[in-house]
C-alpha cells in the first residue's frame, strides 16, 4: 500500500529496473516524464507507440497491457497505456501518449498487445481520439450513429441522437447464404437466455461450425466513468461500484474504488477494518462465483431446476450473511475511504455462530456440485477440451482472474500485489492448466473453498478482537482534494479478474477524470479466440466459462 | 384476487340440492368434488370477460428479460427462496412469443431501447409490463448519464412499478401479485403515444441531425430519435 513507486523486495523471479534505467532502454522514444503514484511514466511521440510498447514488453518483460486510458485536458488529448507484468504486478510503466487538440491521432499499439483493439475502440467511442492502423476503429459501446464523443470536453449533453435498429435478415432465406463460400449469419442476443444480459453476438457458420464471432456490446454503458466524474470522492461515489459487477460482487469492486482513492488521498485504513472487509469481500466472492457455476451449468446442460436452484440456495445463504452485515442484499455500499460504514452486527456472536454454520455445511455442498455437475459425463463432454484459451493468448488479450488462471497463468492480486489483510492469512492460488471450459469451472469451484479458508481465519481473527482496538474507519477529512495533478492506477482482484480504477485529482473535490479498468471487457475480447472453429454449442459453453457481467463489459 | 368473485351460484340450493347435480351412471372423475359444491346446476353465471381475465391473472407466462442488477434480483424471485410460481406466474419463457408478461428489470440505455421496444412488439396481445427499480422509473441513479433513457416508460407502456435499486424480491412478488389483480379486474396500463417510438428512417422531420446521417442510414431502417433536451 505504499505511494512510492513499488519496490520488489519480495520478489526475486523478475528482476526490475529503475525508472532511470527504463528511461536509458527507451532511449531517444522518451520525451518527457509524468510520473504517477503507482509507476513511473514515460511521455512519447504518438508516432512511436507501437516501438515503445514492444521494446518494453520484449526487453523489459512488460507483458500485461492492464488498461489504455485515454482523456482530454485543455490543451491536448492523451492515452495512457498501463503495463505490468503477469510475474509481479507491482512492477508498473504507463506510457503516456499526448496528441494534438485539433486533430487527436496517435499509433495503435493493436499490434504489440491485442487487448489494446478494443481498449482503443472505447478511447475513440468516449473521448474522439483516432488511432492509426487500427484494425477496425468503430464505436464500441455507444450506436453506430451516436454524435460526438461524450466524454470530451466540448460535448453537448442535450443533442438528439438516433439509434438504428439494423434488421439482420432472416437467415432462413435464401439471399442470406452467400453463394460463393456457403456461410450463414446468425443472430445471437441482445436478447437471449445465454448471453448473461444484453449482449449481442454476431456469428457466421459453416455448418454448423462457428467460423466468426463478433461481440457487440454497449446495450448497457450506463455512463459509469461520467457518474462517477461528477461525484465527490468523499462519498458520492461508493455507491455506483455495486452496480459494475452486480453479481453480488458489491463489496470487491467498492474495494477497488477505496484501493485507489485511499493511495491517491494517502489515507491509512485501521487493521481491524481491513480484516471485516477480507471478510465480506470473500463472501462476495462466494456469491459471484455460485451464480458462475449456477449459470453456467444452465447454459451447458439447460438445466434450469436442479444445479441452478442448489446453487442459488447457497447464493441465498451468502446474502443472508451479507444482509447482516451491510444491510442490503445487493448493493451493499458497506465501505468507506479509510473503512467500513459499521461494524459487524449486534450480537456479534450470533453474526458468527451463523457464518461458521455456512461454512461447516459449504464443504458438503461443494460435494454435492461436484457429483451434480463436474463429475457428469455429459457435462465433461461438453466442456472438457472445449474453448481452448493458449496462456500466451490469454496474456496478450490482457485476461485475468478464474479466465487466466484456467490457462494455468499463476496470477493473482490478492496473492501478488498485496491488499487488505489477504498476505497474513493462510490461503492458495488456484491454478487449473487444461486451458478449457472445464478448468474455468474448476477453478471457480476450487476458489470457493479457498475463500471459504479466509473467511473462516477472519472469524477467527474478529471474534478474539479486543473490544477497545474495533476501530472500524480511519480519521478521513469531510472533503478530500488531492493535490492538483496527481494520477493514481490500482487493481484489486474481484470476483472476474484484475479490477482497476485510475483516477487524476485536479485539485477539486471530485476526480478530473475516472476510468475503470473491467477485468469483463478484457476476457470477453478473447471470445473469438476460444470460439473459432468450434460448434454452435461451445461458443454457449465458453460464453458461460468467461462469467462475463454486462455490468461491467459495458459500464 | 378481487373480492369481486367472478362465481356466482345460487348458495340457498347448494345445501339441499347438492346431490342432484351428480350425474348418472358417471364414476368420481366426473362428479368431482368441485361439481358437488357448485350445486345442482353444473352452470356458473358470469361475465366471459371475468372469466377470461381471472384465468389470464392467475396463469402468467413470463418473459425472461435480464437486463441489469435487478435481473439478478429477479432470478432470486424466481428461484428457491422466493418462488413466483407459487403465485401462478413463475415460468420464464426464452422468446416473448410465448410470453404475456415483461419484467423489465435494469437500465435502459440509447442502445437497448429499439431492442427493447422490439421485444415488446413480439408479445402477443393481451400483454402487460412491470417495470422493476429505480431505473425503469426515472433512469435511477443513472439519470443524468448521457446515454440512459429516463425511465421504461418513455418507450413502453407500464402496468406496475416496483421502486427500488434493486427491489428485494418480496417486493418485486408485491408487485407482481397486484399486478394479477389489476389483470383480473380488466385493468391495463393505458395505450398512449410514446416520446420514443420506432420509425422508419424516411419518416423523420429533416433536420440538421437527420441530413448528417443521411449517408449512414437507409431510407427504410427502424430508428428512434432521442430528444435529450426535452427529457425529465
Amino acid at each position: 500500500m505504499s505511494l512510492e513507486v513499488p519496490d520488489t523486495t519480495e520478489t526475486d523471479a523478475v528482476p526490475e529496473r529503475t525508472p532511470d534505467e527504463l528511461e536509458a532502454l527507451l532511449g531517444d522514444l522518451v520525451i518527457d516524464r509524468d510520473d504517477h503514484l503507482n509507476a513511473p511514466g514515460f511521455v512519447i511521440r504518438p508516432d512511436a507507440v507501437q516501438e515503445t510498447l514492444s521494446t518494453l514488453k520484449s526487453e523489459a518483460g512488460y507483458d500485461h497491457l492492464s488498461l489504455v486510458t485515454a482523456q482530454e485536458y485543455e490543451n491536448r488529448y492523451e492515452s495512457i497505456y498501463h503495463l505490468k507484468k503477469f510475474d509481479d504486478p507491482t512492477q508498473e510503466v504507463s506510457v503516456v501518449v499526448p496528441a494534438d487538440k485539433d486533430e487527436p491521432v496517435s499509433e495503435s499499439g493493436e499490434a504489440v498487445f491485442r487487448t489494446a483493439d478494443w481498449h482503443e475502440r472505447e478511447a475513440y467511442d468516449l473521448i474522439g481520439i483516432e488511432y492509426d492502423d487500427h484494425p477496425d476503429l468503430r464505436r464500441i459501446l455507444l450506436p453506430e450513429t451516436w454524435q460526438g464523443h461524450p466524454l470530451s470536453l466540448d460535448y453537448d449533453r442535450d443533442r438528439p441522437q438516433i439509434a438504428t435498429l439494423p434488421e439482420h435478415a432472416n437467415p432462413l432465406e435464401d439471399h442470406h447464404h452467400d453463394s460463393e463460400s456457403d456461410t450463414m449469419f446468425l443472430n445471437i442476443g441482445p436478447h437471449h437466455p445465454a448471453t448473461h444480459g444484453v449482449l449481442h453476438l454476431k456469428t457466421i457458420l459453416d455448418g454448423e461450425q462457428v467460423i466468426d464471432v463478433e461481440p457487440d456490446i454497449g446495450y448497457l454503458h450506463r455512463c459509469e466513468e461520467q457518474m462517477a466524474q461528477s461525484g465527490t470522492y468523499r462519498h458520492q461515489i461508493m455507491p455506483y461500484p455495486d452496480r459494475w459487477d452486480y453479481i453480488s460482487a458489491g463489496l470487491l469492486n467498492e474495494w477497488a474504488y477505496a484501493r485507489a482513492a485511499e493511495d491517491l488521498a494517502d489515507i491509512e485504513v485501521p487493521e481491524y477494518a481491513q480484516v471485516i472487509r477480507t471478510m465480506g469481500a470473500e463472501m462476495c466472492r462466494i456469491a459471484a462465483h455460485m451464480l458462475a457455476l449456477a449459470t453456467f451449468a444452465l447454459d451447458v446442460n439447460g438445466d434450469f431446476t436442479a444445479t441452478f436452484m442448489y446453487a442459488i440456495n447457497d447464493r441465498e445463504r451468502v446474502q443472508d450473511l451479507l444482509e447482516d452485515l451491510t444491510g442490503q442484499r445487493l448493493m451493499f455500499n458497506y465501505f468507506r475511504l479509510g473503512g467500513v460504514v459499521w461494524d459487524l452486527p449486534e450480537p456479534r456472536g450470533e453474526f458468527f455462530s451463523k457464518t461458521r454454520d455456512f461454512l461447516d455445511q459449504l464443504p458438503g455442498s461443494v460435494e454435492e456440485y461436484h457429483d451434480l455437475v463436474t463429475a457428469n459425463e455429459i457435462f465433461q463432454m461438453r466442456t472438457i477440451d472445449t474453448g481452448i484459451l493458449p496462456p500466451e493468448v490469454a496474456k496478450n488479450y490482457g485476461a485475468t482472474g478464474p479466465v487466466a488462471r484456467g490457462s494455468g497463468i499463476d496470477y493473482d492480486l490478492r496473492r501478488d500485489d498485496p491488499y487488505g489483510y489477504y498476505d497474513e492469512l493462510d490461503w492458495d492460488v488456484v491454478t487449473e492448466d487444461g486451458c478449457d471450459n472445464y478448468s474455468r469451472l474448476l477453478v471457480r469451484m476450487r476458489e470457493v473453498e479457498e475463500s471459504a479458508k479466509i473467511i473462516e481465519q477472519c472469524v477467527d481473527l474478529l471474534e478474539d478482537w479486543p473490544e477497545d482496538e474495533r476501530n472500524i474507519q480511519a480519521n478521513v477529512p469531510r472533503t478530500l482534494r488531492p493535490d492538483d495533478d496527481t494520477e493514481i492506477y490500482r487493481a484489486v482482484e474481484a470476483a472476474k479478474g484484475e479490477l482497476g480504477i485510475y483516477m487524476r485529482a485536479d485539485g477539486t473535490d471530485k476526480p478530473a477524470r475516472f476510468k475503470i479498468r473491467s477485468p469483463c471487457f478484457s476476457n470477453l475480447q478473447t471470445l473469438p479466440e476460444m470460439a473459432n472453429g468450434e460448434y454452435i454449442p461451445d461458443v454457449i459453453a465458453a460464453l458461460g466459462s468467461l462469467d462475463i457481467v454486462l455490468g461491467e463489459v459495458d459500464r | 384476487m378481487s373480492s369481486d368473485q367472478p362465481f356466482i351460484t345460487d348458495e340457498s340450493r347448494v345445501v339441499t340440492e347438492t346431490r342432484d347435480s351428480r350425474m348418472e351412471g358417471q364414476g368420481d372423475r366426473f362428479n368431482s368434488r368441485l361439481r358437488e359444491a357448485f350445486g345442482s346446476s353444473p352452470f356458473i353465471l358470469t361475465k366471459f370477460d371475468k372469466f377470461l381475465n381471472w384465468c389470464r391473472g392467475s396463469s402468467m407466462f413470463m418473459l425472461q428479460f435480464g437486463i441489469a442488477c435487478c435481473s439478478i434480483e429477479m432470478m432470486h424471485t424466481y428461484a428457491v427462496k422466493h418462488d413466483l410460481d407459487r403465485f401462478g406466474s413463475g415460468v420464464p419463457r426464452a422468446s416473448p412469443r410465448q410470453a404475456d408478461v415483461m419484467i423489465v428489470p435494469g437500465t435502459i440505455v440509447s442502445k437497448f431501447a429499439p431492442r427493447m421496444k422490439r421485444v415488446y412488439d413480439q408479445m402477443p396481445e393481451p400483454k402487460f409490463v412491470v417495470g422493476m427499480g429505480s431505473c425503469t422509473i426515472s433512469g435511477g441513479p443513472f439519470q443524468e448519464g448521457y446515454n440512459v433513457i429516463k425511465g421504461a416508460e418513455e418507450v413502453i407502456p407500464i402496468d406496475i412499478h416496483v421502486p427500488g435499486c434493486p427491489p428485494r424480491p418480496e417486493a418485486l412478488v408485491y408487485g407482481v401479485v397486484k399486478l394479477q389483480e389489476r389483470i383480473a379486474n380488466g385493468e391495463a396500463a393505458p395505450v398512449t403515444v410514446k416520446p420514443y417510438e420506432l420509425e422508419e428512417f424516411s419518416d423523420l422531420e429533416k433536420d440538421e441531425l437527420v441530413e448528417t446521417l443521411a449517408d449512414q442510414i437507409d431510407e427504410d431502417e427502424l430508428v428512434m430519435r432521442y430528444n435529450f433536451a426535452d427529457s425529465p
